[in-house]
């Protein structure tokens, strides 16, 4: 059937390669979001070795470079991030949140390099949702056993309100991340084919509001809430 | 003019999305009077302006999620097409 809108436009998730599985009944499809997330986790993992192997060869008395002063910026940025809402806490979980910010904000500003961001994929930001779900019980049943599924019937009659509120924490957090993104995504799709070739200085505006502000500011809200949620669960009453 | 069921459906499948975009002026009202009141925090109290932008902003994020959902509803209305 024809469709509403072009979907072959420049910000729908394409097809670019079909693998016919041959026994089972299924194709697997390798669209932008496989191939962008695959460019975003190697250079992650790149720049993580090199940092690794640089900083392993620093003596004391050396004058920091460039990258070695960057790198050493964002990693304590982060950590006071982390110590600033979880206090003593903060050891055990600095680690999964500075890599989940790093992630998050890489595909976010994948689209400033004419990928398509990741993170404009509902099943790319279902997955972190429900990461974070997984992690804040089981931090919640390893801190208080128990009690931390009677503190869900705290006033009994709105045990109801409360279990949805729960399920309700990664169905949001997710919608969040990829609303914003996706907007985003739209967006610049829609300017870019209104332009056309005389795409030259409205853009850069946008891309400055759409992806870096508004992906800097979604991948600092998703980690922050995120301690939010697990500190909530794990704090002493 | 003859319009089929199929077209019906499509059209009244854009004016759903546009409607579900309405969404969108709760998260912007929301968003101002956060805005308005960090900016009278940093007014009050000049010294606590980075504790006062961080707060603002993760309030203004969370109440953005309404306006998101009607985005996410229009998006589905033109693009999967739930009723063929």
């Amino acid at each position: 059937m024809t469709s509403l809108v072009a979907c072959d436009s420049s910000f729908m998730i394409k097809s670019l390669y079909e693998f016919h599985i041959p026994g089972i009944d299924y194709t697997f499809q390798l669209d932008t979001t496989h191939v962008a997330m695959l460019i975003v986790s190697v250079f992650i993992i790149v720049m993580a070795i090199i940092a690794r192997v640089k900083i392993s060869k620093v003596n004391a008395t050396d004058t920091p470079g460039k990258f070695q002063c960057t790198i050493e910026l964002i990693i304590e940025m982060l950590g006071n991030m982390v110590d600033g809402i979880m206090g003593k806490n903060a050891t055990r979980f600095v680690n999964y949140i500075t890599a989940l910010f790093i992630f998050i904000i890489c595909s976010n500003l994948a689209g400033l390099f004419g990928l398509r961001p990741p993170t404009a994929d509902y099943g790319v930001t279902v997955a972190l949702g429900v990461i974070t779900f997984v992690m804040v019980h089981f931090c919640g049943i390893k801190a208080k056993g128990v009690k931390h599924f009677t503190a869900m019937c705290k006033p009994l009659p709105l045990t109801p309100i409360n279990i949805i509120g729960e399920f309700a924490v990664p169905l949001s957090l997710s919608l969040r991340l990829f609303g914003n993104i996706m907007s985003g995504t739209v967006l610049m799709g829609l300017i870019y084919d209104l332009v056309g070739r005389f795409a030259l200085v409205i853009p850069a505006f946008l891309h400055g509001y759409l992806d870096l502000f508004s992906g800097c500011i979604q991948a600092y809200v998703f980690c922050m809430l995120t301690m939010v949620y697990v500190n909530d669960k794990i704090a002493e009453d | 003019m003859n319009i089929s069921g199929q077209e019906f459906i499509q059209a009244m499948s854009a004016i759903g999305a546009g409607i579900a975009m309405i969404a969108g002026v709760g998260p912007g009202v929301g968003q101002g009077i956060a805005a308005g009141h960090g900016a009278a925090a940093v007014g009050r109290n000049p010294g606590a302006k980075s504790d006062i932008t961080s707060t603002m902003l993760l309030g203004q994020a969370v109440a953005e999620t309404t306006g998101l959902y009607g985005f996410a509803v229009a998006i589905i209305l033109m693009f999967v097409q739930p009723f063929k």
